[in-house]
């Protein structure tokens, strides 16, 4: 990999998410380097989806404090929501987990992309119409003229998927965030759809957030992985470091979870995440940590370089007081 | 054991039929005819289940896998008895399973299920308490006296809080509400338990926390499960039995890690490839799409995605035949053991 540390198209620093009295968020620093693919792992509550929809700036009733500087656009955090509209679809988009949902349902689907295309990038109609049978046939949607004027609930889960992508990726936006795009498909449209995803994106050289639940699917997607645990990142790097030179407790305990074709034992982690009336106020995996030390629950780990002197923002980093 | 060929490998002391027999099952359902008009009535038959042969002996573990509407779901109400096949013959314990079903509650008390939508089969307004001591009066199970204790027994038993019975299934999380829908299943002492998707959607430490706790169960009460997923890891660690369907018919059954070592049907060597695995290049997907039931091509029903079709595949239908050691096959070529096709034509 070329050192891509020099332009980093988005620098996350210190984002914390407050509702209410619960720090959702804690202080999570993340880059991204341009056209690199990047995993958010962790358990269900870990923070992945309020990440990337505080990226969107589409959270609702919470209180944001931190910044996020993206290339050529200013701090996310910070623009106005006039600038916003202007950015969203263009230079960023999503992807949510329940495209059935996502799309308007008394809409087709053609006109759908056609809105998005006249809106941001001022197509005529004419335009318009031949650009979003272009995009369709490029997300695989066999019989794309005809698939123009059906409703989303006559396709399937991966067609009403393909269609999401086609239009996140209508106006070449430089970061795409992908929440969960796949969980609710089976594993044959799982895989086409991801690959679909990387080779849009890889073509475009855009950059690209992942939520997702899957180690394995992880290692052959993404570049590097954060894991988050309890709204805090417990460890990120290179996507290999993290799945086989993982320093932090929780790693290990989550990649020890992953059912590999031909896996007959597992170790199920004790206990689940605590709610957050009872975070401790140290490292929050304290709880659960088989390694924890009596310092642990009181004093919150720094996240530290896994490597002396490579001490980069995308190099492996843990946050543990008694690392693996 | 799957299929009806093996059975001989059962104990000759236990001459009981098998928990479940499907033979040639199938099940149509009457649509609407594609385009037509507003005012026009024309139905078409939709086979959900085609041909459908399985067997399931006591204490089995059998793992249904296939893509969304190949007909796992049509296939469990048939076996649940909750809907009737329109063909072939649907036997529990060597008896219609619709009649079994309309006899008493013995059916309902011995074959107990957990859906898919978890949260959406429990009554909200009922605590976990009342949720688990429901099926514990319905069926009998035990005197009015030794309720809380049993209920207590059982949310222990699956892992819940102990403060969980006075608790309402909105204040659960998704991996807790699993816990209380299988304490119910639990809950009538069935011999048999079948679920649907149970583990999906929930994140890598509850599913194995989940899973774990399924295989204990069927370790420790000898209980036969039948488990659909489309997730290829969780059918290897729960499941000694896989069968994989392709379109309403059941294209390749056998011990789950002879058929995913070696899976002789080239939809089954599809979905294993297509299941994730730490860094390996995701592999080239099957080409086109899963075709419309009521289109289904000619001769055997995967021959338009099929990477080893041969001219015969548009020919003839191959049904669910016997191939090596409690093993079988509906495909004409299939896979040898080495992923090559083998060279004699069945
Ligand atoms: N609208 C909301 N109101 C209150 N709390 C919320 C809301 N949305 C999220 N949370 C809380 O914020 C935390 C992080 O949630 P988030 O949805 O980001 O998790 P996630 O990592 O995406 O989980 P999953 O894997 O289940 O999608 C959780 O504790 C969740 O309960
Ligand atoms: N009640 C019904 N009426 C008409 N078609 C149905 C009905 N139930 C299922 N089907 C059809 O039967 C096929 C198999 O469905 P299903 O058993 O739900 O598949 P799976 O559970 O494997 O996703 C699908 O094509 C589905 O649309
Ligand atoms: S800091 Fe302590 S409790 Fe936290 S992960 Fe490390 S050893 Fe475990
Ligand atoms: S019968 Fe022919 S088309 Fe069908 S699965 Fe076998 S090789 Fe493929
Ligand atoms: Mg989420
Ligand atoms: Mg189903």
């Amino acid at each position: 990999m070329k050192d891509m540390a020099s332009n980093p198209i988005l620098s996350l620093r210190d984002l914390s998410v407050h509702r209410g009295t619960a720090k959702i968020l804690d202080r999570v620093n993340l880059s991204l380097a341009e056209g690199e693919t990047l995993a958010l792992v962790g358990e269900s509550g870990a923070g992945k989806s309020t990440i990337a929809t505080a990226l969107m700036r589409l959270l609702d009733g919470a209180k944001v404090e931190g910044s996020a500087e993206m290339e050529g656009a200013g701090d996310l955090l910070a623009l106005s929501e006039r600038q916003m509209v202007k950015l969203r679809g263009r230079r960023l988009s999503m992807i949510f987990q329940d495209a059935g949902s996502a799309l308007n349902p008394s809409y087709t689907v053609g006109r759908q992309l056609i809105t998005v295309l006249r809106r941001n990038l001022g197509l005529s109609k004419a335009e318009a119409r031949t650009r979003a049978v272009e995009l369709f046939t490029s997300v695989g949607i066999n019989d794309p003229e005809g698939r123009m004027s059906a409703y989303p609930h006559q396709l399937s889960g991966g067609m009403q998927q393909r269609v999401m992508v086609a239009i996140a990726l209508a106006c070449n936006p430089d970061l795409l965030l992908a929440d969960e795009p796949t969980s609710a498909l089976d594993v044959t449209i799982q895989a086409q759809i991801v690959r679909l995803i990387l080779a849009q994106t890889k073509s475009r050289g855009a950059s690209c957030i992942f939520v997702l639940h899957d180690l394995a699917l992880a290692s052959q997607s993404c570049d590097r992985i954060v894991v988050l645990y309890a709204g805090q990142v417990v460890e990120s790097g290179p996507a290999r470091d993290i799945l086989e030179y993982h320093r932090h407790p929780y790693t290990k305990q989550l990649k020890s979870c992953v059912l590999e074709i031909g896996t007959k034992e597992v170790t199920a982690p004790e206990g689940t995440v605590p709610p957050h009336s009872e975070m401790p106020v140290g490292c929050r995996f304290a709880t659960r940590c088989p390694r924890a030390l009596p310092r642990c629950a009181g004093e919150a780990p720094p996240l530290q370089p896994a490597r002396a002197g490579a001490d980069g923002p995308l190099d492996h980093q843990f946050a543990c007081w008694n690392p693996e | 054991m799957i299929m009806s060929q093996i059975q001989t490998k059962r104990p000759a002391t236990a001459p009981n039929p098998p928990v479940f027999e499907l033979i040639e099952v199938e099940q149509e359902f009457s649509v609407p005819k594609p385009g037509r008009g507003l005012f026009n009535r024309d139905t078409v038959g939709l086979k959900a289940l085609d041909g459908v042969r399985l067997s399931i002996a006591q204490g089995a573990s059998l793992a249904l896998v296939g893509e969304s509407g190949s007909g796992k779901s049509t296939l469990l109400r048939v076996l649940l008895g909750l809907d009737a096949p329109s063909g072939g013959r649907a036997l529990y314990r060597g008896r219609p399973i619709r009649e079994a079903r309309a006899r008493g509650t013995g059916f309902a008390r011995d074959v107990a299920m957990v859906y898919q939508d978890a949260r959406g089969s429990l009554d909200p307004r009922m605590t976990v308490g009342q949720l688990i001591a429901e099926p514990l009066r319905h069926f009998n199970i035990v005197k009015k006296g030794e309720e809380a204790a049993r209920v207590a027994q059982l949310i222990d038993r699956v892992g819940l809080p102990t403060d969980a019975a006075s608790r309402y299934p909105s204040g659960l999380s998704g991996g807790q509400v699993r816990r209380v829908a299988i304490a119910r299943a639990l809950a009538s002492e069935p011999s048999v338990l079948v679920a649907d998707e149970a583990v999906s959607g929930l994140d890598v430490s509850t599913q194995a926390q989940l899973l774990t706790l399924l295989r204990s169960l069927q370790r420790d009460m000898g209980l036969t499960l039948v488990f659909i997923t489309h997730d290829l890891g969780v059918a290897s660690y729960l499941c000694e039995e896989i069968a994989i369907m392709y379109l309403g018919r059941i294209v390749e059954t056998g011990p789950t890690d002879a058929v995913l070592d070696a899976p002789a049907h080239p939809y089954s060597a599809a979905l294993r490839a297509a299941a994730p695995r730490f860094f390996e290049p995701i592999p080239e997907p099957l080409p086109g799409e899963i075709p419309s039931p009521l289109d289904l091509p000619k001769g055997c029903r995967f021959s338009s995605r099929c990477p080893a079709a041969q001219e015969d595949c548009r020919l003839r239908d191959p049904q669910l035949g016997q191939q090596g050691a409690g093993r079988a096959v509906a495909c004409l070529h299939p896979l040898t053991s080495t992923g090559a096709q083998a060279s004699e034509n069945r």
